[in-house]
């Protein structure tokens, strides 16, 4: 199971945990089931969490980048947390190692 | 100079082998005791390279990938990915950040960007039509 995705009761944030490795191989699973969620839900936040990653390639920067898109179509913020050391020196080649990546647009479409 | 130690495995470009790859490596520098940062880099660099030669060099067939790696006495890993696929017309323009050519928008375009972040050389030769070699080097710290 590459990702553990939880949605908050009140169905506004949308939490994903990575787990094991993501590269080119594991990415494309992880992508499909992240956005059939956030799709589904339409939630405020998505929050991707990477405690759980052993090994991240720039893969990973793609899943980060899709999301965000993603997100600002659907008028949501999204967060990045829990990075580890050899996870935030991949993130910071492409700059989004310290992101927390809002949309300054505001409230979500009704 | 002269190799310390050397070794070479072939594999179909199927994305299933790319962690087959870079386990492989870690395994082979592993045996000069590497801190784990720097596995961590030779792995995500190696990563990086076959992901390339599987997704780009071999775009509509099922190729093959060969990877052979030295170590040196003074420390030296280097790697050579290797594939017989399309080749890459302008090397200077697939090295530049965020280029890509995939077009689903799900590549970032940063693997040539993570591998110069994380290794000390990254030399890369292609011929459009025959295929593309790219040559990792790290200096590992030895403990002695």
């Amino acid at each position: 199971m590459p990702v553990k995705i939880e949605l908050s009761p009140d169905r506004e944030t949308v939490t994903v945990y990575f787990t094991g490795e993501i590269d080119h191989h594991s990415a494309k699973k992880m992508r499909e089931d992240i956005d059939s969620c956030a799709q589904h839900n339409e939630p405020r936040v998505l929050i991707l969490d990477f405690g759980g990653v052993e090994f991240m390639d720039s893969s990973g920067i793609g899943i980060v980048l899709g999301r965000y898109r993603l997100m600002q179509e659907l008028g949501g913020e999204l967060r990045l947390q829990n990075m580890p050391s050899h996870i935030r020196k991949v993130m910071r080649v492409a700059g989004i190692d310290n992101l927390k990546m809002t949309d300054s647009k505001g409230d979500k479409p009704k | 100079m002269k190799i310390q130690n050397r070794m070479r495995v072939s594999f179909p470009a199927r994305s299933v082998n790319e962690s087959f790859a870079r386990t492989v490596i870690a395994a082979f520098a592993a045996t000069v005791d590497p801190t784990v940062d720097e596995l961590i880099d030779i792995k995500t660099a190696v990563s990086e390279a076959v992901t390339n030669a599987i997704v780009h060099g071999y775009r509509e067939e099922l190729g093959q990938v060969y990877i052979g790696a030295s170590l040196y006495p003074d420390g030296r890993l280097v790697v050579r990915i290797r594939d017989t696929g399309c080749g890459i017309p302008d090397i200077k323009k697939a090295m530049e950040p965020l280029y890509t050519t995939c077009e689903t928008g799900e590549r970032a375009g940063l693997g040539f960007a993570v591998m110069q972040e994380l290794m000390d050389k990254v030399q890369v030769r292609s011929t459009p039509g025959k295929g593309t070699t790219v040559t990792l080097e790290k200096r590992l710290k030895i403990k002695q």
